[in-house]
């Protein structure tokens, strides 16, 4: 059973009674859950618990007409009256407040308009207006991502929807759980390319766990229900759903729970006993084995299990860009990032491994780097909710297909067993060396005269903000110095745009961040060309009242680009220079953009600024915060793997490969 | 690279095809051969998809489509171990003197004459690629002045149907 996934429908089941997932009334609800829906609807969907029974329960949660005409009754008080009439986008509303969505991100427009109406009087819903729809799509991910339940974006047809494109692709690519809805022009109109039409179905098909195209407004209610259902379970992902303008205003009957019909869809979540004795028996005999963790493991909420796992066998653990924070870096096992900017300690234990213990990872090529050449002694043990990823890049010997909290809850529970009958591996001499690797090459940079490093920043701004904090990050450098210099010491406290590597993401997703953890302290760490692609949504943030913080590291350049040209293109650099900050040219100036904005805008251009800069800015709770810190622009990311060679080649700065032959 | 039959069965629902054949595309797999068609089962279709890659690549496909939601299951029907068939229809120029010798070839092959003209005869066969291909090359020297040919359709040989578990729960 997903018990974990199901978080976001389920919250739905009792919205009024502080639930929380995970407490042992969860657990009894969902078996009950779990029997309603065998009953109800043999074969459908039989794993896991789905959104669509959870309100069987005597339901203070099914809204009625009343509910949606903003009436002054107390929330949750409606009672389930199957067969109401209403009209398509009435019940599209109803059909979201019954899975539990609190929150949606988006834009109204012609062809969604209808749905507006009936959200205007929803009191369970809070509807965000962004300023484009990109912005809706990350703040979406950046809800889900942070709390674990499905985020919600909603857009009009045409632009509305192609403007969603980018944040679904990089949810598909980084298993966000969120539901995208997009309004479609009339039935009559598809295929007359009328106006604002775009086929979202066709070009999201590639992108999405699963989509859409409603054209008939009773499919609306299970069309949501089963939506929820396949973005949270299994293998999360993005789904969106398409309905047409006349299915929104058409009248219709809403009844809930709806019917899932969903024949082809069975996620495994429980692992194979076998798999799991034969993982245990190579974890046994290997000499050198590594814990290769991946994004999968916080998805699967299983970093507790995890933890017992590294605890039991002590066996040395590496986080992918995906993973920070799924063990903590404190923890004297973890040797950091692996990859093509990771830590060296993390690189050459993957190298010079002899076991892959590989828990929700997919052997990225910026984590293998040349893939011939990766781990070239190591056997993989492989586990993942999605059998795709199996044997996708590497091969493995032992293919497990679960959850990985499951898988992680077994494998400690066999190996357990094992040491208590005495079969205690010893790792002691691999441990030995990999922590050489860990103190002989640490992260480090090189600060330069007179000027602010940007690692320092992003290290002083983990250290000062804390552990507690929500850390988002943009694409490029600033990222990679952000995954290596902020220590993390929790799952979800580290959000960023792994697999599509989308530049913009940060501001927008730190929004979302804040509105689904209001309590939290989220930081956007963004660079200065990131920031420009989405700056926009500060105008939401300052009216919604979400008081992000944004520490632009500002070198004035697409880094990262320009580090590739330094180091591959004769320092030629073609189309990298943005003019923010060097020179005294400030294009724009960011603290003016703040405060036009109504945030308060900060600068800090020396180190010893650093400090009160970021306290002033941890003391500002009432709006958002922008800091521009103006940093040198030729600070590079290092350890570095160039691109297309082994990751035996890792340099720890230019032109310095370590020499293995004399440690080893 | 082998060629490789798979039988999937899929829910009857639009969008479907492009779904399967997108997937095909975006992945880098080719397709050699594709038809669809309905079951016994008005609310399942089934694909039969001949694709031409190595045996890693094979399995990728197969969980690829099995992640689709509306694919219920995917089957590899081995040559040996099915019946295959495709459908030929094909124009052959025919007069008076070669009119004969071409029903004979065809009668030789067990395909039929489906439409007679006064200088062309349309030949219906149906067989295996290996068939329709020696059928194609007796045919050559007369004029072919126009072929169309279906995709491949499989069904596993003996007495168990891959309908049989995945209908049930349909």
């Amino acid at each position: 059973m997903q018990r974990a996934r199901n978080h976001g429908p389920l919250r739905t089941t009792d919205p009024d009674h502080g639930f929380e997932p995970g407490t042992d009334e969860t657990l009894v609800l969902l078996k009950a859950v779990t029997k309603v829906t065998d009953g109800n609807a043999p074969g459908s969907t039989p794993e896991g618990p789905v959104a669509g029974s959870t309100p069987q329960a005597p339901g203070p949660n099914a809204p009625t007409p009343a509910d949606l005409a903003g009436s002054t009754r107390p929330r949750g008080a409606g009672v389930s009256a199957p067969g109401v009439r209403v009209t398509g986008a009435q019940s599209l509303v109803m059909a979201l407040e019954a899975v539990g969505v609190d929150t949606v991100f988006g834009i109204p427009g012609g062809a969604i308009l209808p749905a507006y109406d009936p959200l205007l009087d929803s009191t369970k819903v809070r509807h965000i207006l962004v300023r484009h729809e990109q912005g809706a799509g990350h703040a979406a991910e950046g809800y889900a991502s942070s709390s674990g339940r499905v985020g919600v974006c909603m857009a009009t047809s045409g632009p509305g929807a192609t403007n969603l494109v980018t944040p679904i692709a990089d949810a598909f690519l980084d298993s966000v759980p969120i539901v995208a809805i997009t309004g479609q022009v009339t039935s009559r109109s598809i295929g007359t390319d009328a106006f604002q039409e775009a086929d979202i179905r066709g070009i999201t098909m590639p992108i999405t766990k699963h989509n859409y195209l409603i054209t008939d407004p009773a499919a609306i209610p299970r069309a949501v229900a089963e939506a929820f259902h396949i973005a949270s379970t299994g293998r999360p992902g993005p789904v969106l759903i398409d309905i047409s303008k006349d299915a929104l205003q058409a009248e219709t009957t809403f009844s809930w729970p709806p019917k899932l019909d969903l024949p082809g869809y069975r996620p495994v979540a429980k692992p194979h006993g076998k798999q799991i004795r034969e993982a245990a028996r190579l974890i046994r005999q290997a000499r050198r084995p590594v814990l290769y963790v991946g994004g999968g493991v916080i998805r699967a909420r299983a970093t507790d299990a995890l933890r017992e796992l590294v605890e039991l066998t002590r066996i040395p653990v590496v986080t992918t860009l995906m993973a920070r924070g799924a063990v903590p870096d404190s923890h004297p096992l973890n040797l950091g990032m692996p990859g093509m900017h990771g830590t060296v300690a993390a690189v050459t234990a993957l190298q010079k491994s002899d076991l892959l213990i590989t828990l929700g990872a997919r052997f990225d090529d910026r984590v293998t780097g040349q893939l011939s050449t990766f781990a070239p002694d190591a056997k993989v043990i492989h586990a993942d909710i999605d059998p795709a990823e199996i044997s996708k890049n590497r091969a493995a010997d032992v293919p497990i297909v679960g959850d990985c909290q499951d898988v992680i809850s077994d494998l400690v529970t066999v190996l357990r067993g094992d040491q208590e009958a005495g079969d205690q591996p010893d790792y002691e001499p691999w441990r030995r060396q990999v922590a050489q690797w860990k103190t002989t090459f640490p992260l480090g940079y090189t600060p330069q005269e007179g000027a602010l490093s940007p690692q320092y920043v992003i290290e002083r701004l983990g250290a000062i903000s804390g552990p507690e904090t929500v850390f988002v990050a943009g694409v490029g450098q600033h990222q990679m110095w952000a995954a290596q210099f902020v220590e993390y010491e929790r799952p979800n406290s580290w959000i960023t745009s792994g697999g599509l590597g989308t530049m913009g993401f940060a501001v927008p997703a730190a929004m979302g961040a804040k509105v689904a953890q209001p309590e939290r302290t989220v930081w956007a760490i963004d660079g200065d060309g990131c920031f420009q692609m989405t700056n926009q949504e500060l105008a939401t943030c300052v009216i919604n009242k979400i008081p992000i913080k944004v520490a632009i590291i500002n070198n004035s350049s697409l880094g990262m680009v320009r580090q590739w040209q330094t180091l591959f293109y004769n320092e030629r650099y073609s189309n990298t220079d943005l003019h923010t900050s060097h020179n005294e040219v400030r294009v724009p100036d960011f603290v003016k953009l703040a405060e036009a904005y109504g945030c308060v805008g900060l600068r800090c251009e020396s180190p010893a600024d650093v400090d009160t800069t970021i306290k002033a800015a941890m003391e500002i709770e009432d709006v958002p915060v922008v800091v521009d810190f103006v940093v040198h622009r030729d600070a590079m990311v290092w350890p570095m793997v160039p691109s297309g060679v082994s990751n035996d080649q890792i340099q720890t700065a230019r032109g310095l490969t370590p020499a293995w032959d004399r440690e080893d | 690279m082998s060629k490789h039959t798979l039988s999937v069965l899929v829910e009857n629902k639009p969008g479907v095809l492009t779904r399967i054949a997108g997937l095909f595309s975006r992945r880098g797999f080719n397709i050699d051969s594709l038809a669809v068609g309905p079951t016994e089962h008005p609310d399942v279709s089934r694909m039969t998809v001949v694709v031409d890659v190595a045996e890693l690549p094979l399995e990728q496909v197969t969980k690829q489509l099995n992640k689709l939601v509306e694919v219920l299951k995917v089957v590899e029907l081995a040559a040996v171990a099915s019946v295959q068939r495709e459908i030929l229809l094909v124009k052959v120029s025919a007069d008076l003197q070669t009119r004969s010798h071409i029903i004979e070839t065809a009668h030789l092959f067990r395909a039929k004459i489906v439409d007679v003209a006064a200088d062309a005869v349309t030949i219906e066969a149906t067989g295996d690629s290996d068939k329709l291909e020696a059928l194609l090359r007796i045919l050559e020297p007369f004029g072919i002045k126009e072929l169309v040919q279906s995709g491949l359709v499989a069904i596993g040989r003996g007495a168990r149907s891959i309908t049989d578990r995945s209908l049930r729960s349909a």
